[in-house]
């Protein structure tokens, strides 16, 4: 056990530590503001062409092949400097990696890893939240073609998204869980309607919702077989759980951070509740940071798309919301008076944690039934 | 950066937890077999875990904190009832002033079990506590920092009907042991290791009664069910294993960095998985009580005395109140005239 840089770890640190003070581009925070959203873009390709993202990925598909305790450092430094978090995308490169034929691969991996083509992922639909599998979009073979129809929602960056990772029934004769298939599906082009949707913080390029109607993909876009669409996003969003993939332990840190140097400044004008809410925060984002570290090591076993990236993803919904008590215990009063409080869309931001990525309902059921083996009702 | 476990901590690993399971209790009822417990004692320093941070003879531990935290966890694992934790942490303090441990002594502390005693004059002035102490000497501080000893008197006793809490009568006499002033440094590094070994047993203790818990809810059965077939019941121990899960990623960065970082920030990460791990341990074992049932509330099952465990190994060295108060003192500057010691 070494908790410590390697020669090579502390190089690559103080590179990036340097990178990151020349290049910092001052983004406002992902939780509570659009502008990080409209510019995200413009981060992650600056922080790729620096050769600061898609560190455990393949080379020939961009990444740079090293260990996975490289994000660790990536999401420290991105913390310390109070940068923007790094773009949470590594569930689709495992989706895509894990099920993807070569020609899927090599086609598309290079462009989602390095920022070039932007992605978003059409899986939940009005319908079908925790059940995922009961989702209605359909997708009809016709020639070299399929042809889609159906309503997505909760579908991150739609409207600036080049492609989406598609999920859509392919065959309705057969139980629900089995007539799914997977594609790459280009967003520009006619038969789909876009339309933003706003959160209880205000935020508005985040979410969209998306209408395909009659909207066609080549059939060479399918990734895996037909019929693999549900173990292809069983893979993703046990991916998607995990805060190691997500990246987002540099955000929570930032929050930390900043909360404490709001009462450092004059701790005597704070109550003791507050400085407790501020001091478990940390403590709770300082838990997820060394979670991530442990299971950012033990990927150097081997990647595991098992079910403890449900207990990852508890213990992340748990920080945050720890933080959004934390942010709005410091605000106070503040947080009512003036209705574009900071603190205040921290914490109503942190509400979805606990929903997005699977709810904590369903996360529990995993670990209670996957990981603790007890019996099923 | 590799926080897996080196192949030998791994099969340290293995061999405590075998240990552990063999002679550590399995019933309320074992904890009164003399015999059971001698051999448990008996196999604990057969193994020479007790001299794990004993000099090497370069001043420096024999085994780092992580292999004493490790072994901690397995004890705590199966409530064990033999002294460790206390005596290591003897051994420890008495390493760092240069001087030969008494075996199996402990280390006394102040009422509230928080920081080491200090004693100024030549018998002790208020009630102090040795805390998992397998002997009948204790350690205390005098101001210069000189290592002291005292000698416990009366019974055992406590809430943790596992290790032994000897009271110290004020007024005992401290004997002066020979050894060099114990810094700031030295003293911070300590709590460290006193940190992540009271949140490794916590950690351990954690996933025994959970591994109970469980077992439990798959076997009652009512309304012609198990009771672990129930959503309720599920996320309940769920949440459970989440929270062990969190505490366990804490606790080992203290373990590691008693040893290799800076004595204040091996501290403060103690003082961090001590927070977390204490909030989730009464948390864990309120859970199994409640998963047990009716049953859970009688002396005879298991889980109080893992509940018991987690409230002394909780406050010795500080619970997450503490820790807490701690954090908002050297993060937040809320240093708010409230008078502090050595924490």
């Amino acid at each position: 056990m070494d908790f410590r840089d390697s020669p090579e770890e502390a190089d690559f640190r103080s590179r990036l530590r340097a990178w990151i003070a020349e290049n910092d581009p001052g983004l406002p925070a992902s939780s509570t503001d659009d502008e990080y959203w409209a510019r995200q873009a413009e981060w992650h390709t600056a922080l790729y062409d620096a050769g600061f993202f898609g560190l455990s990925w393949p080379k020939r598909f961009g990444g740079r092949e090293l260990p996975p305790v490289y994000d660790v450092i990536l999401d420290d430094e991105l913390a310390a400097a109070g940068a923007p978090p790094r773009p949470s995308l590594g569930y689709l490169v495992q989706g895509i990696t894990t099920h993807g034929s070569e020609a899927i691969q090599e086609r598309f991996l290079p462009g989602l890893i390095s920022g070039r083509e932007r992605w978003c992922q059409g899986f939940s639909e009005p319908d079908a939240g925790s059940d995922l599998a009961a989702l209605r979009t359909t997708a009809r073979r016709d020639g070299d073609d399929y042809v889609l129809d159906g309503h997505k929602i909760w579908t991150s960056y739609s409207d600036v998204a080049d492609w989406c990772f598609l999920l859509a029934r392919t065959d309705p004769d057969v139980p629900k869980h089995k007539g799914l298939s997977a594609f790459a599906v280009p967003m520009r082009q006619p038969g789909i309607e876009q339309y933003p949707l706003r959160m209880i913080n205000g935020i508005t390029k985040e979410f969209g919702q998306v209408v395909f109607d009659g909207a066609r993909v080549p059939a060479e876009n399918r990734i895996g077989e037909p019929g693999e669409g549900w173990r292809i996003a069983m893979t993703i969003v046990a991916h998607e759980r995990e805060p190691g993939e997500v990246g987002y332990v540099s955000r929570y840190m930032k929050t930390a951070k900043d909360l404490e140097a709001k009462v450092r400044r004059d701790p005597a004008a704070f109550r003791s509740d507050q400085r407790e809410a501020v001091a478990w925060a940390f403590v709770s984002a300082e838990m997820l940071r060394l979670h991530v570290r442990r299971r950012l090591s033990e990927r150097l076993d081997g990647v595991d798309h098992g079910p403890g990236g449900s207990v990852d993803k508890l213990l992340m919904t748990w920080t945050e919301q720890a933080l959004g008590h934390a942010a709005l215990a410091v605000s106070g009063a503040q947080a009512v008076v003036d209705g574009d409080d900071v603190a205040l869309k921290i914490y109503l931001y942190s509400r979805a944690q606990s929903v997005m990525g699977g709810t904590s309902q369903i996360q529990k059921n995993i670990i209670a039934q996957r990981i603790l083996g007890l019996p099923t009702g | 950066m590799d926080t897996r476990l080196t192949p030998e901590q791994a099969e340290l690993q293995r061999t405590a937890r075998q240990l552990a399971r063999q002679l550590g209790p399995r019933a309320v009822a074992d904890l009164d077999d003399a015999k059971r417990r001698e051999r448990l004692a008996e196999a604990v320093r057969a193994a020479g875990w007790l001299e794990l941070r004993q000099d090497r003879g370069d001043g420096g531990p024999l085994a780092s904190g992580v292999e004493a935290a490790l072994i901690a966890e397995a004890l705590g694992e199966t409530v064990a009832d033999v002294a460790f934790s206390g005596p290591v942490l003897a051994a420890d303090l008495a390493r760092r002033a240069g001087v030969s441990p008494v075996p199996g002594a402990g280390v006394a502390f102040a009422a509230d079990l928080v920081d080491p005693a200090v004693v100024s004059g030549p018998e002790t002035d208020a009630p102090l506590v040795a805390v998992d102490a397998g002997a009948a000497t204790a350690y205390v501080l005098v101001p210069e920092g000189e290592g002291h000893r005292v000698e416990t008197s009366g019974p055992s006793g406590g809430s943790d009907l596992t290790r032994a809490l000897r009271p110290i009568q004020a007024g005992a006499r401290v004997q002066p042991v020979d050894g060099s002033p114990l810094t700031r440094d030295d003293l911070d590094a300590w709590t460290a290791l006193g940190l992540a070994l009271t949140s490794a047993d916590l950690v351990g203790l954690m996933r025994g009664v959970i591994d109970a818990s469980v077992a439990y809810a798959g076997e009652r059965k009512q309304y012609g069910v198990a009771i672990g077939s129930f959503q309720a019941v599920q996320h309940l121990l769920a949440e459970a294993h989440t929270r062990m899960e969190g505490a366990a990623s804490a606790a080992a960065y203290p373990a590691w960095a008693a040893d290799a970082l800076a004595p204040d920030e091996a501290r403060a990460a103690g003082r961090v998985a001590k927070a977390y791990a204490a909030r989730a341990a009464r948390t864990v074992c309120e859970t199994a009580v409640q998963v047990h049932g009716g049953i859970g509330n009688t002396w005879d099952c298991m889980v109080h005395v893992h509940l018991r465990r987690a409230l002394l190994s909780s406050q010795w060295f500080g619970g997450d109140g503490e820790m807490l108060r701690q954090l908002e003192r050297t993060r937040l500057g809320a240093d708010l005239g409230v008078p502090h010691g050595l924490s």
